[in-house]
């Protein structure tokens, strides 16, 4: 037996005896998903236990170096151990952007003090973070920003108003740019900075969406005190660890959506619910020509897109560099998603047009807000358009 | 299943790409039309290309060839898809020979494969009528049974450079209506049997076809490939391999298509400035970027699902036949419009690909029939 398969059957022994029996078979989404910190309270306490025992091992952040609170594994062993978890249903202990954004940035980025002080609180599920990037006034042209950060010793005073902060008003920690230098070239000014939400001065407002859900906020800093030394690599250079950031959080959009569609569950084929709405044809076929082409075109290229990753992952263990193909998943991921969202409203016909109370069964309820909300998908994390401009310009070199 | 080039197949690549840029640019089709050339590829370069090894290579090693796989294969189709090489990979390789590796018919393999593989043989498959559109079954060529043997009555149209072709396995119906899935056999006619007529046509893509009559054609027991009757069960599988080939050739010509494109953004001014610049440009020609990207890992797993016996296959053909259909044509179409008035002259190479999309996309299947079949593959 090769290392790998004793790292297989060792780990799979391991879950077997410590992912607390309720939790089995729930996937963890972004709704009833573990993403810790002070405010957290857990739906049932085994997501609790799941957590600590997770921790304890390293695994909520497996490839991370044990000396911070990860786990150490090699991408290998990371890749087994998330087959199994996907073979015995087991939910992710922890999930969050801790993980998968101001980590791998801390990692790269952070100094040595940044990451003992950090790291390690986020695999233990202690500190939730959230992300202050956009403004009021700076949404796609996000280096046009103008939240102020001025010196005073050794503080910075921070001045403006962050908006579309994830959960701000549940998180522990933000992470924001803020100008530094109001004289440079736009992108020179700006401080990549980590501050303690629970710092006087802060405010945070959630922002209803058209979906009737407040997943964002509105964050506002007024004389807001922060330490110097919570500059993430250096004064002024903070776009280049932005644009890092960008590159995690995009990546952490392509796999939630790449993910989605292979995730196991309760979830019903498009083509069972076709068959809920319209009835069966002969054989079991989806009687309507044109509703089953739609449901073919969304599941073909679902698959598309999920080889696409594939390759992508595959060269890059064979020791390629990325390709351009990592261009493309955000929007294709993303425009993937708004598409099967459309066709499951039209196959739902009226009865996606539920918002609440009676006449609707839950899965529809759902629908219609979740629909909704995927019209979003487009525009967060780098519209579809300034992506279609960076692979316009940065892969096929076309001129400004 | 990895999705990524062996260090062999990166080689083989190469080797292809260096070959095609030197001998085959998109240039030599347009001089086989412009002189009318009798044969519509060049047999020389055929002789090349099977020295190179890559005719011989799907066939077993006992008849001459690399034993090597669809995957490698697929490598080679690529590279000649970008200078649109007329040579008759599809015909000979892909579905003559690989019905008759597929039927197992010793003698049949021990008499044609080894002049494949020297790229002196070339095969065809008879198999499309005027009204068989996308389904391999809408066969009414008739085999009666006659002194131990077949006769075969009827006509064939667009047989892929069945002008050429040294033998012809023609698909015959030896019981049942038009388009029932049983009944059809596979018969190995030599060129010069009695009673067959071979005519050649000319398509807008200037790939070599013929019209075949066969009247009243006879052959002897052994001319059939497998079971006499039940021809699908070696029919589908080959038509599924050499589509996943066919991809490959699409898929080098959707990229040499776009890389003029692009190169004529970049180049082309107006308003003092080049073309490439508008944004309405650069966002179309991102979207043909996605398209290409998504198209290159389908037609791998495609073949390397072949390779490895893998029972989702003809999925895998179905996923990768759409896409291709739609992304070439969608690309091609795209290239015309974005040369603009240029584009529609006979002059630049643009419009050779968009008429081999055209030809590309009625052969094996289109998308909605092979979107159909996924769905049916998957249950709905």
């Amino acid at each position: 037996m090769g290392d790998l398969e004793a790292f297989r059957a060792e780990t799979r022994a391991w879950l077997e005896r410590s992912c607390p029996a309720p939790l089995l078979g729930r996937t963890a989404t972004a709704i009833d998903g573990v993403w810790g910190g002070r405010k957290w309270v857990p739906e049932i306490p085994e997501q609790k236990l799941w957590l600590e025992r997770a921790a304890e091992r390293g695994y909520t952040a497996p490839t991370w170096p044990s000396a911070y609170g990860g786990g150490g594994l090699s991408a290998a062993e990371a890749k087994i151990l998330q087959q199994e978890m996907k073979a015995l249903r087991v939910p992710a202990p922890l999930i969050g952007f801790g993980l998968t954004m101001i980590g791998p940035t801390l990692l790269q980025f952070g100094s040595e003090e940044q990451k003992r002080e950090h790291l390690p609180r986020i695999c233990r599920g202690e500190i939730r973070w959230c992300q202050g990037y956009s403004e009021p006034g700076a949404g796609s042209d996000l280096a046009g920003l103008q939240t102020r950060a001025e010196v005073d010793g050794d503080h910075f005073i921070v001045n403006g108003t962050k908006v579309w902060t994830s959960y701000a008003d549940l998180a522990d920690w933000i992470f924001a740019l803020v100008r530094t230098d109001p004289g440079a070239r736009k992108q020179e000014g700006i401080t990549f900075l980590l501050i303690d939400m629970e710092t006087p001065g802060i405010s945070v407002s959630p922002i209803r969406l058209i979906s009737g859900s407040s997943p964002f906020c509105e964050t506002h800093f007024e004389n807001v005190r922060v330490p110097r030394r919570n500059v993430v690599h250096k004064e002024n250079a903070g776009w280049t660890v932005a644009k890092a950031l960008l590159g995690h959080e995009r990546t952490m959009i392509a796999d939630a959506f790449g993910a989605s569609s292979a995730a196991p569950g309760p979830r019903r084929s498009l083509a069972q619910r076709a068959h809920q709405y319209l009835g069966a044809g002969p054989g079991g076929r989806v009687a309507d020509a044109v509703l089953r082409d739609r449901i073919a075109r969304i599941e073909m290229d679902t698959r598309a897109f999920s080889l696409t990753m594939q390759r992508s992952r595959d060269a890059a263990r064979a020791g390629q560099q990325p390709g351009p193909e990592s261009s493309i998943f955000k929007v294709y991921g993303t425009e993937l998603n708004q598409r099967r969202y459309e066709l499951l409203v039209d196959i739902a016909g009226p009865q996606a047009l539920g918002w609440e109370g009676e006449g609707f069964d839950d899965e529809e309820l759902a629908l219609t807000r979740d629909w909704l909300r995927s019209r979003g998908n487009s525009i967060e994390g780098g519209t579809s358009e300034i992506q279609r401009n960076v692979i316009a310009k940065r892969v096929l070199g076309l001129p400004d | 299943m990895q999705l990524v080039l062996s260090e062999d197949q990166e080689l083989i690549a190469k080797t292809a790409a260096d070959f095609v840029k030197e001998k085959s640019p998109v240039a030599r089709l347009r001089e086989l039309r412009d002189r009318r050339d009798p044969d519509g590829f060049s047999r020389t370069l055929w002789k090349e290309m099977a020295e190179l090894g890559w005719v011989g290579i799907p066939f077993p090693e006992s008849a001459g060839g690399a034993g090597l796989g669809l995957a490698e294969l697929c490598v080679v189709m690529e590279a000649l898809g970008r200078g649109l090489a007329p040579e008759p990979f599809l015909s000979t390789v892909l579905v003559g020979g690989g019905l008759l590796t597929l039927a197992g018919d010793e003698s049949a393999c021990d008499r044609w494969l080894p002049g494949v593989v020297a790229g002196e043989t070339i095969l065809a498959l008879a198999s499309q009528e005027r009204d068989s559109r996308f389904d391999l079954c809408r066969v009414s060529t008739r085999a009666e049974v006659v002194d131990g043997g077949f006769a075969l009555t009827g006509e064939k149209t667009q047989v892929l450079d069945g002008h050429v072709a040294d033998a012809l396995v023609v698909v015959a119906r030896l019981a049942g209506e038009v388009r029932d899935r049983d009944g059809l056999g596979l018969f190995l006619v030599p060129r010069d049997a009695p009673g067959l007529e071979v005519v050649r046509q000319h398509r807008l893509d200037d790939r070599n076809a013929a019209l075949v009559r066969l009247q009243g054609v006879r052959v002897p027991a052994e001319a059939a490939l497998g079971t006499p009757g039940r021809g699908l069960e070696l029919l589908e599988p080959a038509v599924d391999r050499a589509t996943v080939g066919l991809c490959a050739e699409m898929l080098g010509g959707m990229q040499e298509a776009f890389d003029l494109t692009l190169a004529h953004l970049k180049s082309r001014r107006q308003f003092g400035v080049p073309i490439g610049s508008f944004q309405a440009l650069k966002h179309r020609a991102a979207d043909l970027f996605i398209e290409i990207e998504l198209s290159k890992s389908v037609v791998m797993a495609a073949a390397r699902a072949a390779d490895a016996g893998d029972p989702e296959l003809p999925r895998l053909v179905s996923l990768a036949k759409a896409r291709y259909t739609d992304a070439y044509l969608h690309v091609a179409n795209e290239a015309v419009q974005m040369f603009g008035g240029v584009g529609m002259t006979d002059e630049y190479d643009i419009g050779f690909y968009l008429k081999r999309a055209r030809a590309c996309q009625m052969t094996f299947g289109d998308a909605a029939c092979h979107r159909d079949r996924w769905a049916r593959l998957s249950g709905y």
